[in-house]
């Protein structure tokens, strides 16, 4: 695995080792505890199998996929015993996600070769928005290249001074019109101080709403449009950020936030404290857009590119 | 709210439909719907396995099956009364105790709005029904900016707030704020923590500090009402660490299938205490499990709905009112209060909500408070004699406020003849024997939907 070495730095794959613990105790302890004592995949230990899944918030439907095809493999295999499950389980888990043909994404590479880059982050209240855009920031930064915030979110009491502070960690410029001023606007004029100052990329904030609140979702689109209307080929990336804690509702905050603003990527946080990552398997499975990070961690590193095969690798090893 | 849930638990008792009795056989098949139902509302999958076992007993209890007439009704009541023991029976309240200060501790993972909550329930102390003079304390030291978070959000609804913003330990300034408290008065001090995964055990240890130092009369432990299968999970972890007293479920107006809300009284065995439903700091309210299981069974929640009604409503203005809709006086002025009271009782989709039967019709509206915005406007056009005297209004004038308030004419029309129609029967309503205590906020005439 070339690939795998090469962007999966021992420490990066410590790191998600660690963060993932909690699910890989859970996932294979109640395997290992479901198979006990049997020889066969018989029709129980499929039953204790959907259990798990379900547990670990895989979510119902690819959870059906998941068990129709192992049960496939059994069928095929009569003499099929407990002890390549585990192996099964992995392949199976693994094909099914590429069979969704969205690429893994290698690096921390920017969107567009063009100058300037304009991401527009977006999500719920709460999943990790500000921080993700202070670690993304960081990375980009590490690359040598010139990165601008922009403080979309003017809402939130504080929210701007979060950012701000983040600008400082990193070492980043920070574009702001204060609280209350109009997002639009200052997604505006932040790619337009991006593009006359020369910056590589530049990323906006934007203040974390419920996706069923239409009017706000509204804004988002108009926040969208305003970017377009700077730089038509920007955003070139609009990456929502979701809360792997959260169960099967981020399948519809995926969905929402997609019709709004074209989502073209997701990051997926807090990987670290949830037990289970099961969330990622169920997201990549019934969504087109890609998982491009994961948060497995509070430090300003702990930002990590997604890669399905490693993810599922982490799981089982 | 629990919108997803509902629909899949109707289409659940949809099964018995047409059924005269309950049979072993169509109790299976229903039973099996409301399973999938829970799981796919994120509730904790063993939970849902043994609830379903026991609406199945229950169902199967012989006397049931001979006496049921209609099967349906009968499921939705086991269930209902299944939903309500789930969620902790009665509802508990905060339980301050005669300390003075009382302490509240906030506590939760990242994210969950352990700030907003501190706001709101602060908002809530020292409102009307509580009078309280709460103190906020700000010991989130870690994530940036949200010492200023709090310190907004308390500038916000007027309450002083304590913070120490060189000072990195919370244990501290956690104490010292409960010393500024007593020598200043306040009666309750509410204690905003850093957000913290149950997994680091460093945190854990410093909040289990926080709260052997400050003996605190509540501790809330703050959830994202989105939390899937892990919310069990990561209450069980606090609760082993913190022995919180109570729950709190945020974010509740998005459309979450309501999973943790179900399991987390089941799992650690403590009652959830509020329910927050937005970002205004007024949209705070206390947990009742039975209201709740009513409008996750798309019942509607009336008794809330008055609640909210008479928190707003003032006696003497409403009497006053009255005295006017006798004397067939009702004028736009008092259109106008009406409105603003409707107003003021909060959003009106969660408001629609409550009432039974709206809340799945509503499912995919969008009702803008702004509808309240158009007609607003056109009063606003109207010069003060118009206000008081409806009668006034003839063409010229109502040219004149379409103009004035950017409408077409036919929409001044339709509000100016909805409007008297309304008066008219109010004056006939008010004139029969025992409609004493009327009160009628008066319907917003066109509620507009937007899309």
């Amino acid at each position: 695995m070339s690939f795998f070495s090469k962007f999966f730095s021992q420490e990066k794959k410590q790191d998600l080792d660690k963060g993932l613990e909690k699910t890989k105790t859970n996932f294979l302890g109640k395997l290992s505890k479901a198979i006990a004592g049997k020889s066969t995949v018989d029709e129980e230990v499929l039953d204790e199998l959907e259990s798990i899944l379900i547990s670990s918030d895989v979510g119902l439907e690819t959870t059906i996929k998941i068990i129709k095809r192992i049960e496939a493999r059994v069928a095929k295999d009569k003499y099929l015993g407990t002890a390549e499950l585990n192996e099964i389980l992995r392949d199976e888990i693994v094909q099914l996600l590429a069979e969704n043909n969205t690429e893994d994404v290698e690096d921390y590479t920017l969107p567009t070769e063009n100058k300037p880059a304009i991401i527009m982050v977006v999500g719920v209240n709460g999943v990790g928005k500000t921080t993700t855009i202070g670690k993304l920031a960081h990375q980009y930064h590490q690359q040598g290249k010139r990165v601008l915030l922009g403080a979309g979110d003017t809402f939130r009491a504080a929210a701007v001074d979060q950012l701000k502070i983040w600008s400082e960690r990193v070492g980043c410029d920070f574009f702001s019109k204060g609280m209350n001023a109009d997002p639009a606007a200052v997604a505006y004029e932040t790619v337009h101080k991006a593009i006359n100052e020369d910056y590589d990329v530049a990323i906006i904030d934007t203040a974390g709403r419920l996706h069923t609140k239409i009017n706000l979702m509204n804004e988002l689109t108009k926040i969208r449009r305003s970017i377009s209307k700077c730089m038509d080929t920007a955003p070139h990336e609009v990456l929502l950020v979701l809360d792997a804690t959260t169960g099967q509702n981020a399948i519809e905050q995926a969905k929402h936030f997609t019709n709004a603003t074209e989502v073209s990527a997701l990051a997926l946080t807090k990987l670290d404290g949830t037990a289970k990552g099961g969330v990622a398997i169920g997201i990549s499975d019934q969504f087109k857009v890609p998982i491009k990070y994961i948060g497995v961690g509070e430090g300003i590193e702990q930002l990590q590119v997604f890669n399905k095969r490693a993810f599922v690798n982490s799981l089982f090893e | 709210m629990f919108d997803n849930l509902s629909t899949r638990l109707d289409n659940a008792f949809k099964v018995l439909r047409g059924h005269n009795r309950l049979t072993e056989l169509n109790i299976a098949e229903s039973v099996k719907e409301i399973r999938r139902a829970l799981v796919d509302a994120d509730v904790n999958y063993k939970i849902a396995k043994e609830f379903t076992d026991k609406v199945k007993d229950k169902a199967l209890g012989s006397e049931n099956v001979l006496k049921s007439v209609r099967p349906g009704d009968l499921m939705v009541k086991i269930v209902m009364d299944e939903l309500v023991a789930l969620m902790g029976g009665e509802s508990a309240g905060l339980q301050l105790g005669k300390t003075k200060p009382a302490v509240v501790l906030i506590a939760g993972l990242q994210g969950s709005g352990k700030t907003t909550f501190s706001g709101k329930l602060a908002n809530f102390l020292k409102s009307k029904s509580q009078q309280k003079t709460p103190l906020l304390v700000a010991c989130d030291v870690y994530r940036p900016a949200a010492i200023d978070q709090l310190t907004v959000l308390a500038e916000q609804i007027g309450v002083q707030i304590y913070k120490e913003p060189e000072n990195k330990n919370p244990v501290e300034i956690a104490l010292n704020a409960i010393k500024h408290a007593k020598t200043h008065g306040f009666d309750v001090v509410i204690v905003d923590t850093a957000g913290r995964l149950a997994v680091d055990e460093e945190m854990m240890d410093e909040i289990s500090r926080i709260k052997m130092a400050v003996q605190p009369q509540e501790t809330l432990f703050v959830v994202d009402s989105m939390t899937g299968q892990d919310a069990v999970n990561t209450a069980k972890a606090f609760n082993e660490v913190i022995n919180y007293d109570g729950v709190v479920l945020t974010k509740l107006d998005g459309d979450t299938r309501g999973g943790a809300a179900l399991s987390i009284k089941y799992t650690v065995g403590k009652p959830i205490k509020f329910v927050s439903t937005g970002e205004k700091m007024d949209t705070l309210d206390v947990f009742y499990p039975d209201r709740m299981a009513q409008r996750i069974l798309g019942m509607g929640d009336i008794v809330s709905l008055v609640e909210k009604a008479q928190e707003q409503f003032d006696d003497e203005e409403v009497k006053r009112i009255e005295r006017k809709i006798k004397k067939n006086k009702f004028d736009f002025n008092d259109f106008l209060g009406q409105i603003n009271q409707i107003k003021r009782m909060g959003d009106i989709k969660s408001l629609m909500g409550m009432i039974p039967g709206m809340g799945k019709a509503l499912k995919d509206v969008d009702i803008d408070n702004s509808a309240f915005g158009r007609v607003e406007a056109i009063i606003f056009s109207m010069t003060p004699q118009e206000r008081e005297n409806p009668e006034l209004l003839n063409l010229s004038r109502k040219q004149r406020i379409a103009k004035g308030s950017g409408r077409q004419l036919e929409e001044i029309n339709a509000f100016v003849k909805q409007f008297d129609q309304m008066r008219k029967m109010m004056h006939k309503v008010s004139k029969m024997p025992g409609a004493g205590n009327m009160q009628m906020p008066g319907m917003a005439p066109r509620m507009g939907r937007k899309r």
